[in-house]
């Protein structure tokens, strides 16, 4: 489980994330939904260490994350996977020893066990055969999925994963949902997916937070996000023809 | 103010990259990788330039000596001084700046504004160790062979420049290469090239590592990384030679 506690954080005379707190559960696909410029990905990175909170706390299963030192940081950090946008793949080396370079970093694996799990890895996202291919050489799932078989070869508690459809095509978005719902029940992994991707909400949102303006404004999940009575995620939730066609009649709800 | 700023940051940076390696082998792996790819890379370029150097440097002096009172060997004295102690270490030293400092700031760039370097830092790795430091070492133990091999070079390069101009004798080019050799000078020369590089990469490293924004700014950094690191080149040259020849 992690829990952030209090979190406020601003950029200047900006403030973007006021007094927020989120807890995340374990075993379950957690998100943090809201439109562009609302603080998700600032929420996620103060929640992972990138950015430093002005105020509030962060815990890993009761480990306070905010008071420990450098190296204690790196250690729970090994306990992580992050899934980033872009994929974040290093460029300069191919998709095995994408896969393998955090065995190589932080076990005494030899070549044949790391390649083992790097194919074991490849294999779970669906990526056979792509093993010496460079970065430059995918499209963006498959640089998507990469990522996932890197987070995921080290056998993380916690997984992160920052917008995993931009980009992509409805099929392949889907294909990435059904993954990271997978894995987080495989492993029961603490999962936090940040999205703005209405048909991510419906499928994996286990447990859904809404934020606005720099606050949490909606807590739920997916069966009850359709029924809302809050005006802000109600604009937010409805907007595509679409999820307009989802909206309850009146009288209906849960 | 922002000089203090940055250089307070700079130092910070310099703190983080000096910090205990998470697994030596695949760090001594990396410097080789980066010998090979911010040194041996440039062998090419540094030969052409150290050749023409030197024979530019050995034209001009028998253009200039113009009176019989100066002996001929004097060109070849000078073309070796003018080389050892401060085309080779500091000319070469610029143009690697260019080179190597823009590689690296803009390299480092790329990996911040991907996100690769945020990716390793969740994955526990120390960023500025597993980037940095590996660039730093390899350029402080490949560049004293590339300006080794251009003071070479370039003394060769006066000697055939002389051949083709008949501007002066081999014989006489000779003498004054040997005559009044100081060993310390090739010292100090090496002593300044390895405080060069240890510039060129951690300055050019400083830029591309704080990169912030997109295919703009990465390119600012390479800029930046080559401009700072030359000004660096040069303000701590005048400050070595005074405290080394002084």
């Amino acid at each position: 489980m992690i829990e952030g506690k209090n979190i406020s954080k601003s950029f200047g005379d900006r403030l973007v994330l006021e007094n927020v707190s989120v807890t995340m559960e374990k075993g379950k696909t957690n998100l943090i939904i809201g439109q562009s410029g609302m603080g998700k990905t600032v929420l996620l990175k103060c929640l992972v260490g990138l950015i430093k909170a002005d105020q509030g706390q962060v815990f890993y299963d009761g480990r306070s994350f905010s008071k420990m030192s450098f190296n204690e940081m790196k250690e729970i950090r090994q306990e992580i996977g992050m899934l980033f946008q872009g994929g974040a793949l290093f460029d300069s080396l191919n998709v095995e020893e994408n896969v393998m370079f955090p065995l190589s970093m932080f076990t005494e694996q030899t070549l044949s066990q790391k390649l083992e799990r790097a194919n074991f890895c490849l294999s779970r996202v669906n990526l056979e055969n792509a093993n010496k291919l460079l970065p430059s050489e995918l499209s963006g799932g498959m640089k998507k999925r990469v990522a996932i078989a890197r987070a995921i070869s080290m056998n993380p508690r916690y997984l992160f994963c920052d917008e995993p459809n931009s980009g992509l095509d409805p099929q392949t978005a889907h294909l990435i949902d059904e993954l990271i719902k997978e894995i987080t029940l495989e492993y029961n992994m603490t999962t936090l997916v940040v999205t703005h991707d209405m048909n991510s909400v419906l499928e994996i949102g286990e447990k859904i937070y809404f934020i606005y303006q720099g606050k949490i404004w909606w807590e739920g999940d997916k069966h009850n996000i359709l029924y809302t009575e809050n005006k802000e995620l109600q604009d937010f939730v409805f907007t595509s023809e679409l999820t307009k066609k989802l909206k309850p009649k009146k009288g209906f709800g849960v | 103010m922002k000089f203090l700023f940055h250089f307070g940051r700079y130092l910070g940076l310099l703190g983080q990259a000096f910090q205990r390696p998470e697994k030596q082998s695949i760090y001594i792996r990396q410097i080789l990788v980066e010998m090979e790819k911010l040194g041996l890379a440039s062998v090419g370029i540094v030969a052409i330039i150290s050749v023409f150097m030197g024979a530019v440097v050995a034209i001009q002096m028998a253009f200039n000596i113009d009176t019989p009172l100066i002996p001929r060997y004097t060109i070849g004295f000078v073309t070796r001084q003018s080389v050892i102690l401060e085309f080779s270490p500091t000319i070469i030293s610029l143009i690697l700046a260019g080179k190597v400092g823009s590689r690296i700031a803009s390299e480092l760039g790329t990996m911040r504004v991907t996100e690769q370097i945020d990716a390793l830092e969740i994955m526990g790795i120390n960023p500025a160790t597993y980037l940095i430091l590996p660039k730093i070492v390899a350029s402080m133990l490949i560049n004293p062979f590339l300006i080794g091999m251009s003071m070479l070079l370039s003394v060769g390069g006066g000697w055939l420049a002389g051949m083709a101009t008949g501007l002066f004798p081999t014989a006489d080019y000779v003498n004054g290469i040997q005559s009044f050799f100081h060993l310390y000078d090739i010292f100090y020369a090496f002593i300044k090239t390895v405080v060069f590089a240890f510039l060129i990469a951690s300055v050019s490293a400083y830029n591309g590592f704080y990169t912030k924004g997109g295919a703009l700014e990465v390119g600012e950094a390479s800029t930046n990384g080559v401009v700072y690191s030359s000004i660096a080149i040069i303000f701590v040259n005048l400050i070595l030679t005074q405290i080394l020849l002084a």
